[in-house]
């Protein structure tokens, strides 16, 4: 018989030497491969005697375990290593760029008109929509503008030549056409909102040839001023974000309303940064009215039976107020630049619950 | 419009501040846009008396000067010729703002000497144009005076008037307004009549009465025309007019004090005895009185006697009879003229008088005479002289008619509670005159009032005076409409485009819907039906057909800043003509890409980034994407003619273009390419019909999909696309996709043909495929193949 404690100690001595997983598998099948030296000693056991066997069986089988044990020990050692040194091989510099990607946006005149639309669908109104080509009678006749009168040039529009029957089309000078098309058409109780693009020829830092409205149109049988006060409180206060905004009504002059107001937010305007709800100072907003008897009368509604109010404001202006955009020429000039410092992000949607801004 | 509190004092009984005018103002609807005060601007400046001057002993032309001022004696350094002891002028101690320096006093020594404040001359204070030295101010006014109390200087409110009040062009008007909410009481405003003391020799003829309808004239023989005495002089002054002699300054008073625009002609220089009103005829020009010729038109009214024209009625007078200070004889015009012609002849001159932005928006039709009455007077007052008799041709418009009115209105229209006592009040404060009774009343407007015509305007009048401020805060009644979303599938397919796009990395652009003539017509676009007979500028003188020519240039600006990379987009209308069905709105995108360069080799964009951009996005809008065509070689001529693709459901419903540019377009806007873009009608992508909210059954085979590799020969102009389709058309029901993984032309293939490589998914159903099933669907996929043209690579 071999002496047990030396063959192990030589066994487990290879195995702690070997330095890769190729020269520890020579060490295991040396030693419990088919030819191996502990397998020869288990083969042997059948020759012994029964006390023998009781004997040497344990002693053998406890060094077969052990040199098992140690092998799988030292074949997990090599692994992580080889695995260590396999990631080693692998490092990346990480400071390196990511492939680029541009980041993308939403203009900010498109993004408040999402906020207002948000706001007027919590209202109940619904949104309309019409051509930017009009025809005379949507765009001033209809909204009681007489023919030729001094109001219809201050709104500085631009029209088409002539065509052969005598007509000549315009560019909407508002989206209040969309108000009449939607009478016309409509039986009321009417709620509706008129986003848009409009036009007047005019350019300076707060006039471009086109800019964009959103006008509202609430015609049923009882409503009256209160409700437009009400309506235009209430979507001020949610636009600007504040529930202590105060608002002054003003009576103003406009041919489709009567009586017609303009309204204005207090506001704070020191040090640059417009802040709504507090301050000594009034910024005007909107126009608004009762919609005028003639308007509902030339919409082939009667006007004893049905009245409502409409108002209408610049959506790109109301942008320049709340985000700090100083010049409204720089809104279509499509600098890159531009749009990156006030675009916003896709996933900025104005939602109920996310808030409107 | 402008005015003083003390021009407003002589038509309205009040103790009000300027502040408190402004606000009443401001609510009764006259819009205050500026207040000019020079209480507040010369705040720091005060009376101060010079106690002695003596030269200064480094610098000849300086003197210093010992000075009682509201802060007590001072030492002050001057340089004016005219300090000199004794003197009542002007103080500024140091820290007040010179508006006419623009600069901060600062103490700081002059030649040595330390100046402790600074004598200041009318310039330095703005209140004269230039000056020669220190003011110089009357010696009993108290040292420490405020200098707008000492000069008499009043603030002056400018403000705008809505062109429905030309009542408010007149400083009458507005107290009559003030008065009635509350602000003080209303004086007499009556005319006496001045009785003539001869027949009016003058013949007052009217042959154009849609011009003209009325002209009230009379003459004052043996007046004294010269400079208007102070008082009129200042109170002109005040508001920015110039004096000019007696009797014109006579006619801007009465405008601007009751909006009542008047015309002082020369009758020494009157020729025939008469003066017409009637229409411009042939080539007639007329010297006006801003000395500019005119051509008169017979749109125009003119005022003309036996020589010809004199003057264009109610918009400028002519030189030629003009009043100088040789006047002796003044003939005074007191006429009516049509505000729609007058405005237009406004436009066509360019002239902008204050007589014709009065007309233009209606004179009162009831103080035609009381007009001429209050004019004589005046000249009477200031010039002496002897009138005629008033003579009056034609006949002014009828007054406004009465409005049956129901107090109860105004509660139902402005939700205000007020009561009809209240209403009728406020009415009759503002000139109307009222009868009937309970619910039947008749109310008239007063003559000066033509803008209301109805009900609705008497409920605002009564508003508007009660106040705005007392309106309720009612709430809409609640409507269910927005259970289910306010946008129609349009609206909100633009809505979610924008922000699919915006997430793709695409800048959202907004531009203009015009462009110039010429690109649109290199976009199939620039019908005359769409072009604009007054652009803002030649360049946009255009409806867009596309919106991709505006991206492309703000490509090419953005390139010239230095911004080459870029990828925009915009969500707008596009105009085919000018009929509503004509517009329609695009969804349009664009790379300009300029990536920068990249160390790992990675590749850049090309024509297939904005294909895989646009798919995603018809996918995100619902779009049929595995219904649509891609057709080669029949997009628009702007596009690659090799690199351009429609996407369609059929030949008449395309949906999109997408390519790149065609480089000739892009050498036409002057940008560099390559540039690649998407345009999508969004009007043609069609709307999903589903009844129920509830998606159909999901079934997810457990059987294991398995994908096979074909490759195919195919001629090199054969697209990929045919073959695809015919791939997966060989078994439906097995095959669930086919996807091209390599094309290769070159060594190895015959000259003329490609290989094109397919990965072909198979999605058994029912059972796992054996063997032998595999290799017959192998089969029927190659037998497809062969058919659409392709033979297997072996």
């Amino acid at each position: 018989m071999t002496d047990l404690a030396t063959l192990e100690a030589q066994i487990v001595g290879a195995i702690g030497t070997a330095t890769d997983l190729a020269g520890l598998d020579a060490v295991r099948v040396s030693a419990l491969g088919k030819t191996g030296s502990i397998s020869a000693l288990l083969k042997g056991m059948g020759a012994l005697s029964p006390d023998e066997r009781r004997e040497q069986g344990p002693l053998i089988n406890g060094l077969r375990d052990r040199v098992q044990a140690a092998l799988a020990a030292r074949k997990a050692d090599l692994e992580g290593a080889a695995l260590d040194a396999q990631l080693a091989s692998e490092h990346l510099d990480l400071t390196l760029p990511a492939p680029p990607r541009r980041r993308g946006g939403v203009h900010p005149t498109m993004q408040v008109m999402d906020e207002m639309i948000a706001i007027f669908a919590e209202m109940g109104f619904a949104v309309a929509d019409g051509p930017d080509i009009e025809d005379d009678f949507h765009n001033f006749t209809a909204l009681n503008f007489p023919p030729k009168h001094p109001a219809r040039e201050m709104h500085d529009t631009f029209f088409f030549e002539a065509n052969e029957a005598g007509e000549r089309m315009l560019l909407r000078t508002h989206t209040s056409p969309v108000q009449i098309r939607t009478m016309v058409s409509q039986k009321p109780p009417i709620r509706i909102i008129a986003p848009g693009r409009t036009y007047r020829k005019d350019s300076d830092q707060t006039h471009t040839p086109m800019f964009h409205q959103v006008e509202g149109l609430v015609i049923d049988r009882d409503i009256h001023m209160g409700h437009l006060k009400w309506t235009l409180e209430t979507f001020v206060g949610r636009f600007f974000e504040t529930s202590e905004v105060v608002t002054r009504f003003r009576p103003h002059h406009f041919p489709f309303t009567e009586p017609s107001a303009e309204l204005d937010v207090q506001c704070d305007r020191t040090g640059g940064e417009l802040k709504v709800g507090q301050g000594q100072s009034w910024l005007e907003v909107l126009g608004c009215g009762m919609v005028h008897p003639n308007v509902i009368r030339n919409c082939g509604l009667d006007p004893d039976e049905w009245q409502g109010f409409a108002f209408g404001m610049g959506v790109d202006r109301l942008a320049m107020l709340k985000y700090g955009v100083p010049d409204l020429r720089d809104m279509f000039a499509s600098d890159v630049r531009w749009l990156s410092h006030y675009g916003f992000s896709a996933f900025a949607a104005p939602t109920a619950a996310g808030g409107l801004s | 419009m402008k005015f003083t509190l003390s021009w407003l004092k002589q038509h309205l009984e009040t103790t009000a501040s300027v502040q408190d005018i402004v606000e009443a103002m401001t609510m009764a609807g006259l819009e205050v846009e500026h207040v000019e005060d020079p209480a507040k601007k010369l705040a720091a400046f005060t009376v101060a008396k010079i106690v002695s001057a003596e030269q200064h002993p480094n610098a000849d032309r300086l003197r210093v000067c010992q000075v009682d001022t509201a802060d007590g004696r001072k030492e002050i350094v001057c340089g004016a010729p005219n300090a000199r002891t004794g003197l009542t002028t002007i103080y500024a101690p140091i820290g007040a703002y010179v508006p006419g320096l623009d600069v901060t006093l600062v103490e700081k020594p002059v030649r040595g000497v330390v100046s402790n404040g600074m004598l200041c001359s009318a310039a330095e204070l703005e209140t004269a144009e230039e000056s020669d030295g220190i003011m110089e101010l009357a010696d009993d006014l108290a040292v420490g005076t405020p200098v707008a109390a000492a000069l008499g200087l009043e603030a002056v409110i400018d403000f705008e008037v809505t062109p429905n009040r030309p009542d408010w062009l007149g400083v009458a008007g507005i107290a009559r307004d003030l008065a009635a909410a509350g602000l003080g009481t209303l004086k007499d405003q009556t005319v006496a009549p001045v009785p003539g003391t001869f027949p009016c020799p003058i013949d007052i003829r009217l042959t154009a009465p849609d011009a003209c309808p009325v002209f009230a004239g009379r003459l004052i023989r043996k007046v004294k025309n010269g400079p208007s005495p102070d008082w009129l002089q200042a109170q002109l002054k005040a508001i920015g007019l110039r004096s000019i002699n007696a009797l014109v300054d006579v006619t801007n008073l009465l405008s601007y004090d009751r909006a009542r625009p008047l015309h002082v002609y020369d009758a020494g220089k009157l020729v025939g005895g008469f003066v017409e009103a009637r229409l411009g005829q042939g080539e007639e020009s007329l010297l006006a009185l801003d000395g500019k010729t005119y051509a008169l038109t017979a749109e125009m009214c003119v005022i003309a006697d036996s020589s010809g024209a004199l003057g264009l009625g109610g918009v400028m007078g002519g030189e030629s009879t003009g009043c100088s200070d040789e006047t002796s004889e003044v003939f005074v015009e007191s006429a009516w003229f049509d505000p729609l012609r007058t405005a237009q002849t406004g436009r066509a001159t360019g002239i902008a008088s204050d007589a014709q932005y009065r007309f233009a928006r209606t004179v009162d039709t009831g103080f035609i005479v009381p007009g001429l009455d209050l004019a004589t007077k005046l000249i009477l007052e200031l010039c002496g002289g002897e009138p005629s008799e008033i003579k009056v041709a034609g006949q002014a418009p009828a007054p406004p008619g009465a409005i049956a009115f129901d107090p109860a209105y105004v509660t139902r229209l402005s939700g205000l509670s007020v009561d009809a006592a209240t209403s009728l009040d406020v009415l009759t404060r503002l000139g109307c005159t009222i009868s009937g009774s309970g619910a039947n009343l008749s109310v008239t407007p007063p003559s000066w009032r033509r803008d209301i015509e109805g009900k609705a305007d008497l409920v605002e009048e009564v508003a508007r005076i009660v106040g705005y401020g007392a309106l309720p805060s009612t709430p809409l009644p609640p409507v269910n409409a927005t259970s289910s979303g306010v946008l129609t599938p349009r609206q909100n397919r633009a809505r979610m485009g924008r922000r699919a796009l915006a997430a793709m990395g695409y800048s959202e652009a907004v531009t203009w819907s015009f462009t110039a003539r010429k690109t649109a017509e290199l976009f199939g676009g620039g019908s005359a039906a769409v072009v604009l007979s007054n652009p803002i500028a030649s360049d946009l003188d255009c409806m867009r057909p596309s919106i991709l020519p505006n991206l492309i240039e703000a490509a090419g600006r953005n390139a010239k800043r230095g911004f080459a990379d870029c990828a925009l987009f915009e969500v707008g209308p596009v105009f085919a003509g000018d009929r509503p069905k004509d517009q329609r709105t695009a969804i349009t995108a664009l790379i300009a890409p300029h990536a920068p360069r990249r160390w790992d080799g990675g590749a850049g964009e090309d024509v297939f980034s904005i294909k895989a951009d646009l798919l995603a996005l018809l996918d995100d809008l619902g779009a049929p994407t595995a219904s649509l065509q891609t057709v080669q070689g029949s997009a628009s001529p702007w596009w690659h003619p090799g690199r351009s693709a429609r996407l369609q459901l059929g030949p008449k419903a395309v949906i999109a273009e997408f390519g790149a540019l065609h480089p000739r377009i892009l050498s036409a806007l002057d940008v560099d390419g390559p540039v690649y873009a998407f345009e999508l009608w969004l009007d043609g992508v069609p709307e999903q019909r589903r009844k129920s909210k509830a998606r159909p059954g999901y079934e997810a085979s457990s059987l294991m999909p398995l994908s096979r590799d074909f490759a195919f020969i195919v001629p090199v102009d054969q697209i990929a696309g045919d073959l695809v389709k015919a791939v997966i058309g060989a078994d439906k029901a097995l095959i669930s996709g086919a996807r091209v993984f390599d094309v290769y032309q070159g060594s190895g293939i015959e000259p003329g043909h490609k290989s094109v490589a397919l990965e072909v998914s198979i999605a058994p159903k029912e059972k796992t495929l054996t063997e032998a099933e595999i290799e017959a669907l192998s089969a029927k996929i190659i037998a497809a193949a062969l058919k659409a043209g392709g033979r297997l690579r072996v």
